[in-house]
């Protein structure tokens, strides 16, 4: 097929590949995110002391689980590429739908680079404990980015087929290391004192102040709405694989913090680089060590994977809807894959990972997904408003709307207030990138979308119109 | 020279692979292929042909 020279003809399609399945969606899902219980989520202890830790665990969790849910029901009824770029525009509009391919593009992409500094930073760790110092992360950082790039290249099966091989073995590093410190395997017994000595070092601020850090724990779940495409039953496999990666996260996430608060003081919890890591090698155990170090290197990649899969799925879209040019919609004819996007995005992620700091890189992916979230919350209300549940056909409904989304959209608005407290410039900054951004498509290039061509589901008249 | 500055030549080489092998078949499929084949791609075509949402 490769060497053959072909003209379309006019019924000739060329399309994603639907191949995946309810684990794969998991994969996806639990992969991009579960990096998050190995790096990230502790500096939510350094904010307000080991109880705001668990507080920002479970609050955080109660809002990824609301954005689960939510996002199930609408992407078992919209299975397109994009995700919630494809929602935004069936249910809000062609504005809201183009900024909200930009936040997907932006947290993902950004997620992306922070993970392949993360790699480099992760060798230069284990370097310099073999006795080697200055290692050049670069090429490393660079490799992982361009690996991970030529596999989503591929073909999407290999990749998440990838993904869910790698992302099992990291889960399990976690459950494997909460089980072998229960039976007994750490040198260092358990010490959770600092909950009596120590409750809230910083007060009741320091709670909302950690909110900002325990969104790591489940970052990055609602990416599984951007496989919709390539499933083979998108009204099942999406709510089972979204709602078993949430469950999978939430388990993952209450280990990890009882593990590590348990093992290791909070002081030095709170600013730890690899804490999962750092509590196996508290154990004494060489086994758990070199299993934990597996899997913070398997947790990265797959991350970094996953968001290079959903960054380019967001950007193909919008380029098959004309709200970026048309070329980036293109589908490799032999792997059914959106090549274009993959390999446009590749220098932008190598620009980031190699050119910013983390915690900035960092800060502009979670400032993204918050504005993100936030649309969740009135395109749910304006979904079930527009068609109630007795006019469209849902492959999964979330029970007591309207809860979730005022329960989403109140979370929200605290994380805001809480990544303004450390990060407001950046806050600040990248909503001025989204107004201009906005200008921009507004005033010159809206005019290229083909209006008609961008509502394909073939869904009764909203209500009201 | 020691293990780890051999696997810094050994990642750079892998990264100029990987790289290379993605432009070339891009290059390959772009000249070879109609461009409007390759952006003949439809959103929710599994919608009209199975009908799911009609109850």
């Amino acid at each position: 097929m490769a060497n053959v020279t072909a003209t379309a003809p006019a019924t000739e399609r060329l399309q994603l590949l639907r191949v995946l399945g309810p684990a794969h969606i998991w994969a996806l899902g639990v992969g991009i995110v579960l990096v998050g219980e190995y790096m990230g989520w502790n500096f939510s202890v350094g904010k307000g002391g080991m109880i705001a830790g668990l507080a920002a665990c479970w609050v955080a969790g109660l809002l990824y689980t609301c954005v689960a849910m939510i996002d199930s029901e609408v992407t078992s009824t919209i299975a397109a590429a994009g995700g919630q770029y494809a929602q935004a525009k069936h249910i809000v509009g062609p504005l809201m739908a183009f900024n909200v391919g930009l936040f997907l593009v932006m947290a993902y992409t950004m997620l992306e680079a922070a993970n392949a500094i993360t790699v480099g930073y992760l060798l230069d760790t284990v370097a310099g404990m073999m006795g080697h110092t200055g290692l050049n992360q670069k090429p490393f950082i660079i490799l992982s980015i361009m690996f991970l790039a030529w596999l989503n290249f591929r073909g999407v099966l290999a990749t998440l087929t990838f993904n869910l091989v790698i992302t099992a073995i990291a889960f399990l590093a976690i459950i494997a290391l909460f089980v072998s410190v229960q039976l007994g395997a750490s040198a260092v017994p358990m010490d959770f004192s600092a909950i009596t000595t120590a409750p809230l070092p910083y007060g009741w601020i320091g709670i909302v102040a950690a909110l900002h850090f325990g969104l790591w724990y489940y970052l990055g779940i609602e990416g599984t709405c951007q496989a919709a495409e390539e499933v083979r039953s998108p009204a099942r496999s999406l709510p089972y694989g979204t709602m078993a990666g949430i469950m999978t996260l939430l388990i993952a996430a209450t280990m990890t913090w009882y593990v590590c608060s348990g093992l290791l003081p909070w002081e030095y919890l709170g600013q730890a680089g690899t804490p999962l890591f750092d509590a196996a090698r508290v154990t004494g155990n060489t086994g758990l060590m070199v299993l934990l170090f597996v899997g913070t290197m398997f947790s990265t990649l797959a991350s970094a994977n996953g968001c290079i899969n959903d960054a380019s799925r967001a950007w193909f879209s919008m380029g098959r809807d004309r709200y970026l040019p048309s070329w980036f919609g293109a589908v490799h004819p032999v792997y059914r894959t959106p090549y274009r996007s993959i390999v446009f995005l590749v220098p932008i992620a190598l620009i980031f990972a190699l050119g910013a700091p983390l915690d900035q890189v960092v800060t502009f992916s979670i400032l993204s997904g918050l504005l993100g979230y936030t649309f969740m919350t009135f395109n749910m209300v304006m979904f079930r408003r527009k068609w109630p549940l007795e006019t469209i056909k849902r492959g999964y409904v979330h029970p007591l709307h309207p809860l979730p989304t005022i329960v989403l959209l109140t979370l929200c608005a605290a994380a805001y207030f809480a990544v303004f407290l450390g990060y407001g410039t950046q806050l600040s900054a990248m909503m001025c990138f989204y107004i201009v951004a906005s200008l921009w498509f507004h005033f010159r290039r809206y005019r290229f979308v083909r209006r008609g061509d961008q509502f394909t589901m073939p869904w009764p008249k909203p209500r009201g119109y | 020279m020691d293990i780890w500055n051999i696997l810094e030549y050994v990642a750079w080489a892998l990264s100029a692979l990987f790289g290379a092998l993605m432009l070339m078949n891009l290059i390959r499929i772009d000249t070879t292929y109609d461009n409007e084949l390759l952006t003949s791609s439809r959103e929710g075509e599994i919608e009209v042909t199975a009908e799911r949402h009609q109850i």
